[in-house]
């Protein structure tokens, strides 16, 4: 297995994490403002910003399974690969908003009530906001047992998310298949879990350990 | 320690990576320039044109937009994926069978096609997709070369076909293929009787790029973006309406006329307003109202009266 990374750099990669997590929206809005985006730099950014709220969201849901599986404890970037997730879809939509529709609310709303892939998106938008709210030790604390309740929430989130990215292409190609996939596979794993983990001891409680406290 | 440092220069730089892996093209192509003086097109040739009425005063879209960001599935799904893609595909020879319907069926030789009177006409371009150009196309009314062929009288309508190259064009080989290939489109006669439907051989002035459909392609300017058939090989009269390749795939999203419509929604976003492609990035692509047959009403609007526009979208 990987060698362990050595505890007192622990905190240093997650910031690390965090700080290369934004590089592809900072790249990208240098990129989009200076006019070095070709064709329609506005949906290419929107479009970029939603297809790494995405890609954060399946290593969010990865984390769990890689640590059954393949014995690699990345638990204490969980925190920073969801709240990543949670920036990246805040930024997609306001790009949405301000740079595509103007602020034109009225249009907006519209979108939003009648345009089912809208719906779905701004669904798991508003499903992201309590978890961002409650990524933090004291919430933890504060909710206990209902803070792993609230959390799985995800779930339908990164399902709502590989679905609309899916309904809102023309045709869905390879791109938007690949993502569904990732998805439903990852999904489909929460309950075969303990299943697959028998009658072995049961695992402390992600959310309370020590590495996800140290962040 | 020194102070200048030559810069490397990169051999990318001196024969780009394209012509590197196309040595044997850039052979072929620069025997087919020694034949073109004895008359075949060659890609990207100047065209001799006339100016045409049928111009519309706004800023056009710079060529770099309109030869980058195209849709054109047969080489991908990804708006840079024509441009990309395309280098392999062949252009020249080239064929047009028109049949079906006709008194004289034929098929034409790309070098009769661009011998017909070509003419500049910069029409706008609205994609289904809410995104919009200014495109200056050099092309000949689609009327002209349906009158070569002499439409018997009981032809109704003009189906038009894309070539099918998968060894050539990505998109048409692999596993996922985003739609059912030839590509098709129609017209009703009328319609491709109108003086602005052309087709169109070149833009800015020179033949057409690969992305943009070469050879030859329609161009419909009232209609969106996806009825204007790319790489056409065969145009065939006929007294039935004919099958669409967008409305086989998504009939309650895309309709055999598809006229531009800003009181229709697409079922998944509104089609009132459009993002016109610009230069100079988030604040040059601005969106802008969209207009009833794209701002074509007073030239096409009566070919269309009586009918219910939101039934025959």
């Amino acid at each position: 297995m990987l060698p362990a990374l050595p505890r007192k750099y622990h905190a240093a990669s997650i910031w690390l994490l965090y700080a290369a997590g934004f590089v592809p929206a900072a790249y990208g809005f240098w990129l989009g403002a200076t006019g070095r985006l070709p064709g329609n730099p506005v949906k290419e950014f929107e479009h970029l910003l939603g297809l790494w709220a995405l890609r954060f969201l399946v290593a969010t849901l990865a984390i769990t399974p890689l640590r059954d599986l393949l014995g690699i404890n990345w638990i204490r970037y969980r925190r920073a690969l969801g709240l990543l997730a949670f920036w990246y879809v805040l930024m997609h939509f306001l790009t949405y908003m301000v740079l595509d529709q103007y602020l034109n609310f009225s249009a907006i709303l519209v979108d939003i009530v009648r345009r089912p892939f809208i719906t779905i998106g701004m669904g798991a938008f508003v499903m992201l906001i309590p978890l961002a709210l409650t990524s933090n030790n004291w919430s933890i604390r504060r909710l206990g047992p209902r803070w792993v309740k609230l959390h799985k929430l995800v779930y339908i989130i990164a399902a709502a998310g590989a679905l609309h990215f899916a309904m809102s292409v023309k045709v869905v190609g390879l791109e938007p298949w690949t993502y569904i996939a990732l998805v439903a596979v990852l999904l489909a794993y929460r309950p075969i879990r303990p299943m697959l983990r028998g009658r072995k001891r049961r695992p402390p409680e992600p959310a309370l350990r020590e590495s996800e406290r140290s962040a | 320690m020194s102070l200048y440092r030559p810069p490397r220069i990169a051999s990318s730089e001196i024969t780009s990576e394209r012509w590197f892996l196309n040595r044997r093209g850039f052979l072929a192509a620069a025997a087919g320039g020694a034949l073109a003086a004895a008359g075949s097109p060659a890609f990207g040739e100047a065209l001799k044109s006339s100016k045409s009425p049928y111009t519309v005063n706004e800023k056009l879209t710079p060529e770099k937009d309109v030869t980058s960001y195209n849709n054109f599935y047969e080489f991908g799904l990804g708006k840079g994926d024509p441009a990309a893609n395309s280098e392999n595909f062949k252009p020249t020879p080239w064929t047009v069978k028109v049949d079906g319907l006709v008194g004289k069926p034929k098929e034409f030789g790309l070098e009769e096609l661009l011998a017909m009177p070509l003419e500049d006409r910069v029409y706008r371009m609205r994609c289904v997709e809410a995104w919009s150009m200014v495109i200056p196309w050099v092309g000949f009314p689609l009327s002209a070369l349906l009158d070569k062929v002499e439409p018997l009288g009981d032809a109704k309508y003009v189906a038009f076909e894309t070539v099918v190259r998968p060894e050539e064009m990505p998109g048409q080989s692999g596993y996922f293929q985003s739609l059912p290939w030839p590509y098709v489109e129609g017209l009703r006669l009328d319609e491709a009787r109108h003086p602005l439907a052309i087709l169109a051989v070149g833009v800015y002035g020179k033949t057409l790029p690969n992305q943009n459909g070469a050879p030859i392609r329609l161009v419909v300017p009232w209609k969106y973006g996806f009825k204007g058939i790319k790489s056409i090989v065969k145009i065939t009269l006929t007294d039935k309406q004919p099958p669409s390749t967008w409305n086989i795939s998504a009939p309650n999203e895309y309709g055999f006329y598809a006229n531009v419509n800003p009181e229709v929604d697409h079922p998944r976003w509104s089609q009132a307003s459009e993002n016109r492609i610009g230069e100079g990035g988030f604040f040059g692509a601005n969106r802008q109202p969209t207009l009833p047959f794209n701002g074509y009403a007073d030239e096409v609007a009566s070919l269309y009266s009586g009918m219910d526009l939101r039934a025959n979208y």
